[in-house]
């Protein structure tokens, strides 16, 4: 690019010109379109998104098949069948919904990983605020006005968005598709994601005026208001430049969710540097019909599930065309599961924690983490506890995968997570060996069922562990342990229980990134 | 510019400063779907005591109801003959349905379009925000229909009635699941809603437990829908259990109550609920947003949510003498709050509509034209984000609800464009059924917005101060004048002479020149990000 284009262009891009009474807006020269610079980083790692609307059902997702009485006995209306269960490859104690074929394959492939349980201490069971608290990563109590990602931007890109784009970050920050905008990207100032439905037509916007606005609430929107009419003139033309430039892809299934990942495929492929993706699919809400009563492996929460798993297959198979797979990975979540118990309507009402889906290939396939114990006669109180507070999967994305530090993490997400071995982190130069997953258990407990007095044992490597104490619904009652041990062993802990009701309760153990949760009767 | 929202320390003593077009128009902005140029100085000749009542006195008389505009060679209505209304048929057939809903999206834009002079529109749409229901959800067509007139009949009314209305509502009970609630495996859907999002809210002051909501789901056991959707009480199905509430309803016990009598639980629920001072307070606080602006501050809170929330509960939760306190507040008209809206879509293109005095053809006599050019406008709310009646959730738009950006979330970089499009296309080339056309009249629209349109400088101001909210920066004025108006001669009389032709002698030649340039006015000034504001 020649120094004084860039100047020209740059000036000319901040004056409306008026000309035969049709108001035209210089964009076409941009220096930052210029196609030498759309080349593709293959250092540039993108996260997409999925966010399920409604509180996915996780157990009719993720099938606890060692677990399959209890689990049948809850929800005996609309269970899934054992042997319509689909298995996973090396793993004979979890199963996924039969309609989730093409996820099986991926699974197969070591594409898929499942985190199980995922959740915080205090679940919310209100869809907005439980959203809020996934979109912001904010604790149960606490409210937060910015997103998690939003913050890993700002963090990345201070300063935005004046000036922006540069040279250095000509795109996007995050994009999300639809007609939406959304709290996961909403930054200090403003939010750091485009909202787009249609990359391939775009309508200048007059945006060049300078003028001062007024000292009221109406400047304060007005500024608002022009800042998203100049960021949009700025981006739209290099989205389309990064739409259209990509020809070929495979076929997607026709639903929406497909669709839009058909979109975000074209960008990353199209050269876009965008960090973030966002795509939503809703009607996870399934209070009542969510199977048909006669074979409940079809049905409403089945149609969701094929939509999901067919959609992002087809993505996957996508990019590995594209040639852009080593530099994707895909995250689902739910703003909660739902209840153990179903209820008469063939549904099920508000619940907690639930399983997560990372797919790509830089995922560490398989399930991570144990299957949810299940109450022998679930009442309808009943919850799922959370094993991994989903900010650790947070934290890994941004460490393994974003290659932020610690310190960064800590400042992003308020608080220090551990990392999980969820992502093959040598993108970020880290050598990570703890990569099994340890299916051993960490906590006995004596006597269980017990009626005043239980001492728990339990397993730590030495490092920072945390033993808490959660009800039924999965909320945490009691901080029993927090301690850094500088030895591995056993440990031990004696439970006072005569003041909790009777019922089930759930030890749960976090040593660094390991995690186990038992669940204890109380007489 | 200012860096953050403002509030005004401004209270609810009824406003004594100058009643003038600006104010008049701020007072019709946030209370009607926009304002025609008729409509303003009617209400500015009223004066503000007189203009307050009368936006708030509902007439009786309610639109005539959705008509079937479907039947076709492929399509069968057997019980309703094309040109009919639907409403009072019910079908469990769901291409009928699918059908009628989209009728009565249709319909809906013909009664905003034609709404009277008064707020029964604008808060209806409020009111089906807050309820959230979804047409596609609730499936039949007649139960939308049904619920929305619960709404419009009740806006200016009673609360709580509304609230009692729409809990045994079969459109409410289909939405919410109330209808599949049973003793044996209680559904809490609406136990829930009913308290985060249709009473007591989130908010701050509002403590109750999750045991309060499965306990509201169990009071409210036993109604379901009959063959034909009625709402009926099935004693059988009713929870007979005593229910008892946590602190923050004092510990109140719902006694509970077998055979018939069981139904009595649904009022006691309602009658404990509305005990707490927090109902109050989260209806004018979303009043108060929907109506003022969306930041609110200790100020804010103190000097206008309580009073409001105090003289609601005063009143027996009767919703007009508290929006006739705010209306008429000195807090209203504060300058703070003009021009700080960012209209909704609906605002947007009905208001454009209405400013705009666009004429459909009649929705009854010519319904099929009609109801296919109020569908063109339906897909562009669609396109923008606002679906009638079928909001994204039961907490309907986020725009309405989510901090901290609340409307600011109509726009971005996907909505922004379309709104321009929508008064692009609207201005150039309209929409076309049959021969019959809807598109901005330049001529007939600068005559009803100016009274002397020969005038440039006139025009211009007339035009601003109809179309725009925000103060204009009088150089930008001149310069649209010059570039637009006058395409670049130095002289105001070019203007004048071109338009006093064309007044004496409207060739075809006299008008395109006239046209052309107010065509590419009005298209700038409606792309100015202010547009967006009211």
């Amino acid at each position: 690019m020649e120094r004084r284009n860039f100047i020209r262009n740059s000036l000319a891009l901040l004056t409306p010109t008026v000309i035969s009474g049709n108001p035209i807006h210089i964009l076409q020269d941009h220096p930052l379109l210029n196609s030498s610079l759309l080349a593709t980083s293959n250092n540039d790692r993108v996260l997409v998104i999925i966010q399920l609307s409604g509180g996915n059902d996780g157990l009719n997702t993720v099938i606890p098949l060692s677990e399959y009485s209890n689990y049948n006995n809850a929800r005996n209306n609309i269970a899934i069948p054992e042997n319509k269960v689909l298995k996973l490859t090396g793993n004979n104690a979890t199963g996924i919904h039969p309609s989730m074929t093409a996820m099986q394959n991926l699974f197969s492939d070591g594409k898929l990983n499942i985190v199980q349980s995922v959740g915080y201490p205090q679940p919310s069971f209100s869809h907005f605020r439980a959203t809020d608290i996934w979109m912001s990563g904010s604790d149960s109590n606490e409210y937060l006005n910015t997103g998690w990602a939003g913050r890993y931007l700002n963090n990345q890109n201070p300063g935005y968005p004046d000036n922006y784009p540069t040279a250095d970050n000509p795109d996007p920050l995050a994009i999300q598709i639809g007609s939406l905008s959304t709290l996961t990207c909403q930054g200090p100032v403003v939010n750091m994601a485009l909202s787009i439905s249609d990359p391939s037509s775009f309508y200048n916007l007059i945006d060049g005026t300078n003028a001062s606005v007024s000292n009221t609430n109406s400047g304060y929107e007005l500024s608002f208001l022009r800042s998203i009419a100049k960021q949009t003139n700025l981006y739209t033309a290099r989205i389309k430049k990064a739409n259209d430039s990509v020809t070929q892809q495979v076929t997607y299934p026709n639903n929406s969710l497909a669709s839009q990942l058909k979109i975000v495929a074209r960008l990353i492929k199209g050269g876009l540097q965008t960090k973030v993706y966002m795509v939503n699919y809703g009607g996870f809400d399934t209070h009542s019909g969510q199977v048909v009563a006669s074979d409940t492996t079809t049905g409403t929460h089945a149609n969701l599930l094929k939509v999901l798993s067919d959609a992002i297959a087809a993505f996957q198979s996508d990019i590995v065309g594209l040639e852009i797979e080593d530099r994707v990975i895909g995250m689902t979540y739910s703003e909660f599961g739902r209840r153990i118990k179903s209820n008469a309507s063939g549904g099920t009402d508000h619940g907690s924690a639930a399983p997560l889906f990372l797919f790509g290939k830089n995922v560490r396939g398989g399930v991570f983490g144990n299957n949810p114990s299940i109450p022998e006669s679930a009442t309808v109180n009943d919850n799922i506890p959370y094993q991994y507070d989903f900010r650790t999967v947070y934290s890994t994305i941004l460490q393994n995968w974003f290659c932020v530090t610690e310190s960064a993490q800590t400042e992003i997400l308020t608080k220090q997570y551990p990392i999980l071995p969820l992502i093959n982190a040598s993108v970020c130069g880290i050598n990570d060996k703890n990569s099994t997953f340890s299916k051993e258990a960490l906590i006995y407990n004596y006597p269980n069922p017990f009626t005043n007095f239980t001492k728990i044992d339990f397993k730590t490597n030495g490092g920072h562990t945390l033993l808490q104490l959660l009800d039924g619904a999965g909320t945490v009652l009691q901080l029993l342990v927090e301690a850094n041990y500088s030895y591995a062993g056993m440990n031990s802990y004696n439970l006072y229980g005569s003041s909790l009701n009777a019922g089930v309760y759930y030890i749960r153990l976090q040593n660094e990134a390991k995690v186990y949760v038992k669940a204890i009767i109380k007489m | 510019m200012p860096a953050n929202p403002q509030s005004s320390s401004l209270g609810l003593n009824t406003y004594k400063g100058t009643w003038q077009y600006l104010q008049t128009k701020h007072l019709l902005n946030r209370t009607l779907f926009g304002a025609k140029a008729a409509d303003i100085t009617y209400f500015k000749n009223l004066g503000l005591t007189a203009a307050v009542d009368e936006l708030l006195n509902i007439s009786t008389s309610l639109p005539t109801p959705p008509l079937n505009d479907y039947s076709s060679t492929t399509v069968l209505d057997p019980n309703v003959p094309l040109g009919k209304t639907w409403v009072n048929d019910f079908t469990t057939d769901g291409t009928l349905n699918s059908y009628r809903n989209s009728a009565y999206k249709k319909w809906l834009l013909s009664v905003w379009l034609g709404q009277e002079k008064n707020i029964r529109e604008k808060l209806s749409l409020f009111w089906s925000n807050h309820f959230g229901t979804e047409a596609d959800t609730i499936f039949y067509s007649n139960l939308t229909y049904n619920h929305h007139q619960i709404l419009r009949t009740n806006c200016v009314g009673n609360f709580k009635q509304m609230v009692r209305a729409v809990t045994t509502d079969p459109g409410m009970l289909r939405y919410l699941n109330g209808y599949l609630n049973t003793k044996t495996a209680p559904d809490e859907n609406y136990g829930r809603e009913l308290q985060e999002l249709f009473t007591v809210g989130k908010d701050g002051g509002a403590k109750y437990s999750e045991d309060d909501v499965k306990n509201a789901a169990k009071a409210l056991t036993g109604w379901k829908l009959d063959a034909s959707n009625n709402a009926i009480f099935d004693s059988t199905r009713h929870d007979t259990t005593n229910k008892t509430f946590s602190a923050f309803y004092n510990n109140t016990t719902i006694t509970g109550k077998s055979g018939a009598t069981g139904a009595q639980e649904t009022d006691e629920l309602l009658n404990m609920i509305f005990q707490k001072t927090e109902v109050a307070k989260f209806i004018c606080r979303k009043l108060y947003r929907y109506f003022v602006y969306y930041y609110i501050d200790a100020n804010v809170e103190n000097n206008i949510i309580t009073p409001l929330a105090n003289a609601f509960i005063a009143n027996n939760y009767e919703i007009k003498p508290v929006l006739k306190l705010l209306l008429q507040s000195e807090h209203f008209y504060d300058s703070l709050y003009v021009g700080c809206q960012i209209k909704s879509p609906i605002d947007h293109v009905v208001g454009f509509l209405r400013q705009y005095e666009i004429v459909f053809p009649d929705a009854v006599t010519d319904y099929v034209d009609s109801y296919f050019l109020y569908n063109s406008m339906v897909s562009q709310l669609i396109g923008m984000g606002q679906n009638p009646v079928d909001p994204p959730n039961v907490a309907g738009w986020p725009a309405y609800y989510q901090t901290p950006d609340y409307n600011e979330l109509w726009i971005n970089a996907d909505t922004l464009p379309k709104r321009n499009k929508f008064t692009d296309l609207m201005i150039e080339t309209g929409y076309t059924k049959n021969g019959k056309k809807i598109i901005v009249d330049t001529i007939l629209f600068v005559k009803k917005v100016c009274t002397n349109p020969s005038d440039p400088n006139l025009l211009m101001d007339s035009l601003f101060a109809f179309l725009i909210s925000t103060d204009i920066d009088p150089a930008l004025k001149n310069t649209l004048k010059v570039q637009l108006l006058l395409t670049g001669q130095a002289s105001d009389y070019y203007w004048t002479d071109a338009w006093n032709l064309y007044q004496t002698s409207p060739t075809t030649i006299n008008f395109n020149i006239v046209n052309a340039r107010l065509k590419a006015l009005l298209k700038y000034i409606m792309n100015l990000p202010d547009y967006q504001l009211q």
